[in-house]
């Protein structure tokens, strides 16, 4: 037995150990920019790794930004375009998942099969067809490009993940609304609350490749009014490679509302990944 | 016994979630392998006149399979590096009674949400000879004198980013195999302990083939994310993935056939093509994966 403890206290010292080493790997990097932004750059390069303090304190990076980019537009862009598309994956995968889920109909396996082919097919590789079409819409240089393509791309595997969720739900349930005289819409209506950890899982799990997505906002809407904080930053610290004061806060700025977002609703995120092992 | 109503509120429940996906999903994808058949000069259908360009064109095959095997490269070290940490971390965190293992997943994991952009230009700075961070880094262990820049270098690029993108994607491998370590039931562990086997036994004589089917899905999922990769390379490289087109992905290819560069007209056709090529090499992965792997193994029901 007190080998047995002695084993466990020798086996928690070593994970503690490993795990602040690594640690440290992952949020290094991180922190040193954050830190950075505040420093004049007379600090940045002689002493990058101490905090600012009285005397090297200075926010020349953050003026800089604020006069040469427009990051409030991108900003502004970037939540239209992910809330609306999150908004748009959840109402009509939700309804299509209860139909799929809910409906014993001809043709319901195949159906299940062919919104599921985007889960493993990456939809950049459509790209040349997206432009072609959104070019023939008069789409191009749209947030609505952008939704649009995000809805599809998100739509698999919240239809996957959601209709896994319903067809959990006992039947005895929409049953009994049934024999009240609901309808099927206000079944759906009645259903839906009860997914609800499903559908925020959902949420934060298809946001994540929207916020920070280059790609599509580069082929599909480049253009100044519909920039995108991703690719807003990237352009701006490809103009600015040599001022290191604007580079670091361009970079905290475009990290903080992810990062502040991320530790709101870690918990969510985690027990969303977890939740098929500890159901 | 009256006729069964034609079920309108099916047709209004999947609609509009079916006619987004297949006007912005699935039609796109076919229209361009469509266009992978046509010619760029002509617009006629010419069988498989690009394919047969791509790969023997003496201009266009270099920078295919180039590409081809850069990109092999970028899984390969993505595969031994990030997916044995992940692992390790995984491990680690699942440990039962350890204090803090909330608070550890939650910070290892944040790089992993941050974008591409951010995480390239980050690294950029830090391995930068000007800023000189890693040198005083590797200064301070007496290292100093090997320090290069890497990224700039035609033989270290590649394997630096490839190492730059373990380091931001590791969180997810790390979570999937906690996820799997969690659901062993615990008396499983604690009979064995009894029976007197170390930790080290424990973890690769029993949670280690539980977890294996968590193996297969993390490596295909490494799998389809790096030959659909790009920002990264982008971001850091630009679309001509230099050095001398050392760290040419399959996504840079893609971007630049499409597209063009310098003196090199965009060509759609071309382009389609090589995304018909990344497709064709996504579908393998994923064949092999459910053939090779998934059916071979034993899932345990636990």
């Amino acid at each position: 037995m007190i080998e047995r403890i002695k084993q466990q206290i020798y086996d928690h010292f070593f994970a503690h150990l490993m795990l602040l080493i690594y640690g440290t790997i992952a949020l290094f990097p991180i922190v040193l920019v954050i830190i950075n932004s505040f420093k004049s750059r007379k600090a940045i390069f002689s002493a990058p790794m101490s905090l600012p303090t009285r005397e090297t304190f200075s926010l020349v990076g953050y003026s800089t930004v604020w006069e040469r980019a427009n990051f409030d537009l991108y900003f502004g862009n970037s939540i239209i375009i992910t809330v609306v598309s999150i908004f748009l994956i959840l109402l009509t995968g939700a309804m299509a998942a209860f139909a799929l889920s809910e409906y014993d109909f001809r043709g319901n396996g195949l159906m299940s099969l062919y919104m599921g082919l985007g889960i493993m097919i990456p939809i950049r590789l459509g790209t040349v067809g997206i432009l072609r079409l959104v070019v023939a819409l008069g789409l191009t240089n749209t947030r609505l490009a952008l939704i649009l393509v995000y809805t599809a791309q998100g739509l698999p595997l919240a239809i996957f993940v959601l209709q896994s969720f319903m067809s959990q739900i006992p039947r005895e349930l929409k049953e009994a609304a049934r024999v009240d005289g609901a309808s099927e819409y206000r079944i759906f209506s009645l259903i839906l609350p009860i997914v609800r950890p499903a559908v925020a899982t959902v949420a934060v799990f298809v946001m994540i490749p929207i916020w920070n997505d280059l790609w599509f906002p580069l082929i599909l809407a480049p253009g100044e009014s519909t920039k995108t904080v991703t690719l807003g930053a990237q352009q701006f610290l490809g103009q600015f490679v040599s001022d290191w004061n604007a580079v670091l806060s361009s970079l905290t700025l475009a990290m903080i509302p992810i990062l502040i977002l991320y530790l709101l609703f870690s918990r969510q995120l985690i027990s969303g990944i977890t939740a098929g092992a500890v159901k | 016994m009256r006729a069964k109503k034609f079920p309108t509120h099916i047709v209004v429940f999947l609609l509009p979630a079916f006619i987004v996906y297949t006007m912005f999903m699935i039609w796109p994808l076919a229209d361009s392998l469509r266009l992978s058949f046509v010619s760029n000069e002509t617009g006629q259908f010419v069988y498989f006149q690009n394919y047969i360009k791509l790969l023997s064109d003496d201009l266009l095959s270099v920078r295919f399979w180039g590409a081809v095997r850069n990109n092999l490269i970028f899984f390969a070290i993505n595969m031994v590096v990030q997916n044995p940490i992940g692992l390790l971390l995984a491990a680690l965190l699942s440990r039962r009674n350890l204090k803090g293992s909330k608070i550890y997943r939650t910070l290892l994991f944040m790089p992993t949400m941050l974008s591409v952009v951010i995480i390239g230009f980050i690294w950029q700075l830090i391995l930068s000879p000007l800023w000189g961070i890693s040198e005083s880094i590797l200064g301070s262990v007496g290292l100093e004198q090997f320090f290069q820049p890497w990224l700039g270098l035609e033989d270290t690029a590649l394997n630096t980013l490839a190492l730059i993108s373990v380091w931001q994607f590791i969180g997810i491998p790390m979570m999937l195999f906690y996820a799997a370590l969690l659901g062993i039931p615990e008396d499983l562990v604690e009979a064995a302990h009894v029976d007197g086997a170390t930790s080290w036994n424990v973890f690769w004589k029993i949670k280690f083939p539980l977890i294996l089917p968590t193996v297969g899905i993390v490596s295909i999922l490494t799998f389809v994310g790096n030959f659909n990769a790009f920002d990264l390379i982008y971001t850091v490289k630009g679309a001509l993935a230099g050095p001398n087109y050392s760290t040419d992905i399959m996504g840079t290819l893609f971007f630049r056939t499409f597209f063009g560069q310098q003196l090199q007209l965009g060509n759609p056709e071309m382009g389609a093509t090589v995304a018909a090529m990344m497709l064709l090499i996504i579908l393998t992965g994923v064949v092999i994966y459910l053939v090779g792997w998934q059916r071979r193994i034993t899932s345990y029901e636990i």
